[in-house]
C-alpha cells in the first residue's frame, strides 16, 4: 500500500516539475522583456517605464542567472506560492480557492451519474452476453464514444435548454445549472464503464465459483449479489483511473462550453489571454486533480481485492 | 485522448467482423469527400456573399451557406481534409519516434531503456490535453503547438506497446533458434517482430487519429485552437451556433461530419468489440 501511495506522490511532484517548467519557458519566450511588459501591466506606460521596469527586474530577480531562477521559481511552485493573476491582480491561490470548488462538485457529480448509469448497464447485459440488452447498450456505447464531449453537450443544450426549456443552458449556482454539463460528462464516463462492466461481469459469470453458487441453490439475487458484484467491480474500478484522463479533460472542455465557472474555465481564458501565473495555477491544479483521483481509484481497489494486498 | 488507452489485444481471427467492415467503408467514403471534395468544389470556402447568408440546402449552394454566405459545402469539405490531414500528420509524428523508440527500449534495455521510460512517464504524468494547452499557450490559434503538443502526448501509446511486445517476442525460443542459426538483426526484425506488432499499430493508429480529430476540434471549438477564417469543423460548429433558430441543419452537419469520422476511425481499430 505504501508503495503505490509514494508512486502518486511522485508523479504529484512531477506534475508540479512539467507545468512549472513549462510556465518558466513560457514566461521567458514570450516576445518582449517580461519585466517590462509586468510593469506596464502594473503602473500603465508612462513616460518613467524603464525605471519601473528595471525595478521590477530587481524585484522579480530577473536579472540573476537563468538556473538560480528556475530553481526559485520551482520551489515558489513547491510552496504552493503561485504569485498573482497578470489581468485581476489578486492572488492566483485565492482565485483557485473558489474555482476548485466549483470543479469538483461538477467532477464528482459527473461521476456520481456516471456511476449511476454505465455499470447498471454493463451489469445487465454481462449477464446475458449476446441479448437484446446487450447488443443496444454495445449500440449506445459506440456511438456515445464517438461523439467528442463539446458536441455532446451542444446537444443536450439544444435539446434540454432550447426545444423543452426544462434547463438553464449556461450559468452556475444552483443544481439545475449542473445537470446538463454532468449529464455531458456522465454519458461519455458511462459509455465507457458500461462495456468494462459488461465484459468483467460477462467473465464473472463464467467462473466456476458463480456456477457453484448456484448450484447449491442461492436465489439469483444474492449469487449476483455476494458473489458477482464485488468481483465484477474490481476491474471497473481500477478503469476509473483511466477515466479520470476523461473526466479531467473533460472538465476543462464542459465548463468552457457552459460558462461555468470552475478551474477548467479559468485555464482556457489564462490561455487566451496569456495570463501565465493563471495557466500555471490552474494547470498544477488539474494536474494534481488527476493526481488524487488516481491515488483514490488505489486505494479502492487495493480495498476490494485482497489478492493486491497480500502482494504487496 | 482518453480512448486510446482501452483497446485490447485480442484480435478476431479470419474474416473482418462487420463493424470494422462499416468503419472501413465510412471511412473511404468520407476520405474521397476530404481528398476529392476541395478539388471538384469549385466554391472558395471563405469567398463571403452577404446576399446569400443562411441559404437553405438545396438552393443556388447544395448545402447550403453559413452566416457569412460562405458555401457550407466547401467549407465542410476543406473542414474535413484539415481535420483528416492534420490527424494523419500527427499520428505518423506519433507513431514513428514510437515504434522506433520501443525497438530500441527492447532491443538495448538498460539506460537506453530506463531514460526513454522515464519520458514517458514525465508525458503521462499530465492528461493529454493539460500539454497541448500548456503548449498553445506559447502560440494560441497556430498549427505548430497543436501538432507538436498532440502528437508529444501520443507517441507514449506506440511506445509503450511496442516496447512491451517486442520484449516478449525477444524473450521467445525461436528468436533465439534464430539468432543460433546466424540470422542478422534485420532479418529478426523484418520476419518475427514487424509481424506480430503491425497490426497492433495499425489499432494504436486509428484511435490516435481519432483521438486527435476530436482534440483538435474541441480546442477550436472552445477558441483556443485554429482561429475561425479556418474552415475548421469544431470552430464551424461554434460560429453557426448563434444562428441555430433560423438554420438547424447547419449547425448539425459539422457535428455529424466530426462524429462520423472518429466512428469510422473507432470501428475501424476496434470492430465489434466493446
Amino acid at each position: 500500500m505504501r508503495n503505490f501511495l509514494v508512486a502518486r506522490l511522485l508523479q504529484a511532484g512531477l506534475v508540479a516539475t512539467v507545468v512549472g517548467a513549462l510556465c518558466f519557458v513560457l514566461m521567458r519566450v514570450l516576445p518582449g522583456d517580461a519585466a517590462m511588459r509586468i510593469a506596464a501591466g502594473r503602473y500603465g506606460p508612462d513616460a518613467r517605464i524603464a525605471e519601473a521596469a528595471e525595478k521590477m527586474r530587481l524585484e522579480l530577480g530577473l536579472d540573476r542567472p537563468l538556473t538560480a531562477q528556475f530553481l526559485e521559481w520551482i520551489g515558489d511552485v513547491l510552496r504552493l506560492d503561485l504569485g498573482h493573476s497578470l489581468v485581476t491582480g489578486s492572488p492566483v491561490v485565492h482565485e483557485l480557492k473558489v474555482q476548485l470548488g466549483a470543479s469538483m462538485w461538477l467532477a464528482a457529480s459527473a461521476l456520481a451519474l456516471s456511476l449511476l448509469v454505465g455499470p447498471v448497464i454493463g451489469l445487465f447485459s454481462g449477464l446475458k452476453p449476446g441479448g437484446a440488452i446487450d447488443r443496444l447498450a454495445l449500440a449506445g456505447a459506440v456511438i456515445f464514444r464517438a461523439i467528442p464531449p463539446f458536441v455532446l453537450g451542444l446537444i443536450l443544450m439544444l435539446v434540454f435548454s432550447k426545444q423543452l426549456g426544462w434547463l438553464p443552458p449556461a450559468g452556475f449556482g444552483s443544481p439545475r445549472e449542473m445537470l446538463l454539463p454532468a449529464l455531458t460528462l456522465a454519458l461519455g464516463l458511462a459509455a465507457m464503464s458500461s462495456r468494462i462492466t459488461r465484459n468483467s461481469v460477462a467473465a464473472v459469470a463464467k467462473a466456476p465459483y458463480f456456477a457453484f453458487a448456484r448450484y447449491k441453490g442461492l436465489p439469483e439475487a444474492v449469487v449476483v449479489g455476494r458473489h458477482g458484484l464485488r468481483n465484477a467491480a474490481i476491474p471497473v474500478v481500477s478503469y476509473l483511473g483511466l477515466q479520470a484522463v476523461y473526466l479531467v479533460e473533460g472538465v476543462v472542455v464542459v465548463e468552457s462550453l457552459f460558462a461555468y465557472p470552475g478551474i477548467g474555465h479559468a485555464l482556457v481564458h489564462a490561455v487566451v489571454e496569456r495570463d501565465i501565473p493563471m495557466v500555471q495555477g490552474t494547470a498544477l491544479v488539474m494536474g494534481l486533480m488527476f493526481v488524487v483521483i488516481a491515488a483514490i481509484v488505489d486505494l479502492l481497489t487495493h480495498w476490494l481485492d485482497p489478492r493486491v494486498r497480500r502482494m504487496a | 485522448m482518453s480512448s486510446i488507452g482501452d483497446l485490447s489485444f485480442a484480435r478476431p481471427k479470419g474474416r473482418l467482423p462487420a463493424g470494422r467492415m462499416f468503419g472501413a467503408g465510412l471511412l473511404v467514403l468520407l476520405g474521397c469527400f476530404a481528398i476529392i471534395g476541395p478539388m471538384l468544389i469549385p466554391a472558395d470556402p471563405a469567398a463571403q456573399d452577404f446576399s446569400a447568408s443562411l441559404a437553405p440546402i438545396g438552393g443556388d449552394f447544395l448545402l447550403g451557406a453559413d452566416h457569412y454566405g460562405r458555401s457550407l459545402l466547401a467549407r465542410l469539405a476543406h473542414g474535413a481534409r484539415l481535420s483528416f490531414g492534420l490527424a494523419f500528420l500527427t499520428m505518423l509524428a506519433a507513431a514513428l519516434p514510437g515504434v522506433l523508440l520501443g525497438l530500441a527500449a527492447a532491443w538495448r534495455g538498460g539506460w537506453t531503456e530506463r531514460f526513454l521510460e522515464l519520458s514517458a512517464t514525465i508525458v503521462l504524468a499530465l492528461p493529454g490535453l493539460m500539454l497541448v494547452l500548456l503548449l498553445l499557450a506559447f502560440a494560441p490559434g497556430n498549427y505548430a503547438p497543436l501538432f507538436l503538443g498532440l502528437s508529444l502526448t501520443l507517441w507514449v501509446e506506440f511506445y509503450r506497446v511496442t516496447k512491451a511486445t517486442t520484449k516478449s517476442v525477444l524473450a521467445q525460443p525461436h528468436i533465439e533458434a534464430a539468432r543460433m542459426l546466424g540470422f542478422g538483426s534485420c532479418y529478426i526484425l523484418v520476419n518475427y517482430i514487424l509481424p506480430v506488432i503491425a497490426p497492433m499499430i495499425a489499432t494504436l493508429s486509428a484511435f490516435a487519429m481519432a483521438t486527435a480529430i476530436i482534440a483538435v476540434s474541441t480546442l477550436s471549438a472552445i477558441s483556443v485552437g485554429l482561429q475561425p477564417p479556418t474552415p475548421e469543423l469544431g470552430s464551424m460548429i461554434v460560429e453557426l451556433l448563434p444562428y441555430y433558430a433560423e438554420a438547424p441543419v447547419h449547425v448539425l452537419l459539422p457535428a455529424m461530419l466530426i462524429v462520423l469520422l472518429v466512428l469510422g476511425l473507432q470501428l475501424l481499430a476496434q470492430g465489434d468489440h466493446g
